[in-house]
């Protein structure tokens, strides 16, 4: 091929993603030390950082804070979401074309700022439980994922399907459960597992809404990684990271991962 | 019909309100509150420029973004150029090793480089080992260790966003190029790059606002002596309960992401009317 890419360009795209590994290789490393302090490359190899993640208490709750508001968030930004893509897709003539931009606003603003602006007005305003706002902001957070995803799983599919159905007297209800659900399951499965995965990992949102006994995981690792530089939080960054491949294995088994990247 | 149009208002309506009243509303009342401050009605935004610390963060602040923005965006392109040429599998495996990191938590991705950059480090023991430095050298809570924090969290995002953007851009033009006499060079240069400049402003916006807003990496690579707008307004609201200050900060914030994306959006189409 007369378009092959220049070997200075080759190499800088190697070191780009040597750049990109590298530290990835190193949190796992460090996470793996027998020593009472961070050093790479591991000095004696151990497991006992990764159970003392669950000796510390802080970190066992904030992981079962986080694993329930990324559930929750995602499967109440799908029950809103799905609706609203079905109609931006299905109405598309009807509906004026900035409610389709408005899905997207939450990740148009700071998302700092947005947290900022849910305590403000949640948490001190109307006193909503901490917990209560946290699942709002996440929600929100998610809600582009899932509303731009099943969008694009949606462009494809024929409303003409759903409307023979309706003519033949299948109920409205039903037919969106039997014949237009089933078809945009992929879409579904891939803004589940984004929208997921944002969640996780959000700190932005979450930096705000913590109180006493209420945290995040992403947000208990910062605060542990500014009083302690022990290998505590790259055993849990590990922990992160597996479930990461753990979900992206899915992804590949059932859609493949060039999916995430459109 | 006027009837089909409520069906799809009717469906849409949970989440029309829930971005309304608890996004827009809530940002608004913060905006809204920053001009009734009892000193006059731009009293805190006056305070703020008045401030040479509080000045000093916002420069800080976008000079950063526009680093991190200008470095993603070369090393970004060239990658993403590579990618888009190589073989259909080995092209894939690229992608998902570039979608890897992007999956990976900001606070895991700031970590690592903790552990690169510290006093006690991989790279200052690598290099005292060397025998290139005898005293470690102060990586850490530099500029320098912010910037290349963010372009490690940023990179992939643009690599992913302008693979589609230059396998979008038909082979026949760059063949057309070559056979009618130009070097790879001037292709490169005269054809590619025109042809991607859409592309690249949408990866620039991108990344030019998710580094101004970021909040992990500045935090723990930069600390306090590299304040930026975030870790400021976090500052603020949370050890000083400067409601006023801190909301100030927000509305600045919201006010040049808001401008940067309409204005460059709006540029990438301008350019090239059949871009997204």
């Amino acid at each position: 091929m007369t378009d092959r890419p220049h070997p200075i360009l080759i190499i800088v795209a190697a070191l780009v993603y040597v750049f990109l590994m590298v530290p990835l290789v190193i949190v796992v490393g460090a996470a793996l030390s027998d020593t009472t302090y961070l050093t790479f490359p591991p000095q004696g190899l151990s497991l006992r950082w990764f159970t003392n993640i669950f000796e510390i208490s802080a970190f066992r709750r904030t992981i079962v804070t986080s694993l329930q508001i990324a559930f929750l968030g995602t499967f109440l930004a799908l029950v809103i979401g799905i609706p609203a893509a079905y109609a931006l897709n299905r109405y598309r003539v009807e509906l004026p074309r900035w409610l389709g931009t408005l899905f997207v606003l939450p990740i148009l603003v700071p998302e700092i700022v947005f947290g900022f602006a849910l305590l403000k007005s949640l948490t001190v305003g109307a006193g909503v439980p901490i917990f209560v706002a946290l699942l709002i902001g996440h929600t929100l957070l998610v809600l582009p994922y899932v509303v731009r995803v099943i969008s694009a799983s949606l462009a494809s599919f024929d409303f003409s399907i759903e409307e023979a159905a309706i003519s033949l007297g299948s109920a409205p209800l039903k037919t969106f459960f039997t014949i237009v659900l089933p078809n945009v399951r992929a879409g579904m499965i891939a803004a589940f597992i984004l929208a997921f995965i944002t969640s996780l990992n959000d700190v932005s949102v979450s930096l705000f809404l913590t109180g006493p006994g209420i945290s995040t995981l992403p947000i208990q690792i910062l605060a542990h990684v500014e009083q302690f530089f022990d290998p505590t939080v790259a055993s849990v960054s590990v922990l992160l990271m597996f479930l990461t491949v753990a979900v992206m294995a899915v992804v590949e088994r059932t859609l493949g991962l060039t999916f995430l990247a459109k | 019909m006027p009837l089909k149009g409520a069906a799809g208002w009717a469906l849409s309506a949970p989440a029309t309100l829930a971005v309304i009243g608890f996004l827009l509303v809530p940002i608004g009342i913060v905006i809204a509150g920053t001009f009734m401050d009892p000193r006059g009605i731009f009293a805190p935004y006056i305070s703020y420029f008045n401030s040479g610390f509080r000045t000093t963060v916002l420069f800080r602040t976008l000079q950063i973004a526009a680093l991190t923005t200008i470095i993603s965006l070369v090393f970004g392109f060239m990658t993403a150029y590579v990618v888009s040429r190589a073989p259909a599998r080995l092209r894939s495996l690229l992608i998902i090793a570039a979608v890897f990191p992007l999956l990976t938590g900001v606070v895991v991705r700031a970590f690592a480089w903790l552990i690169i950059l510290g006093r006690n480090g991989i790279l200052n023991n690598t290099l005292i080992a060397l025998g290139l430095t005898n005293e470690p050298l102060e990586m850490l809570y530099t500029q320098g260790a912010v910037i290349v924090g963010m372009v490690y969290l940023f990179v992939p995002l643009m690599v992913l966003s302008l693979v589609g953007v230059l396998e979008n851009i038909p082979r026949d033009v760059l063949q057309a190029s070559s056979s009618l006499g130009a070097s790879p060079v001037a292709t490169f240069w005269q054809v590619l790059l025109p042809l991607a400049v859409p592309g690249l402003i949408v990866g620039a916006v991108l990344v030019f606002t998710g580094s101004f807003t970021a909040y992990a990496t500045p935090q723990l690579l930069g600390g306090e002596r590299q304040t930026v707008l975030a870790t400021l307004l976090h500052q603020r609201a949370m050890v000083s309960f400067d409601w006023v200050g801190a909301s100030t900060i927000a509305a600045i914030m919201t006010v040049i992401t808001i401008s940067v994306v309409l204005v460059m959006t709006n540029l990438a189409r301008r350019i090239n009317p059949m871009a997204t």
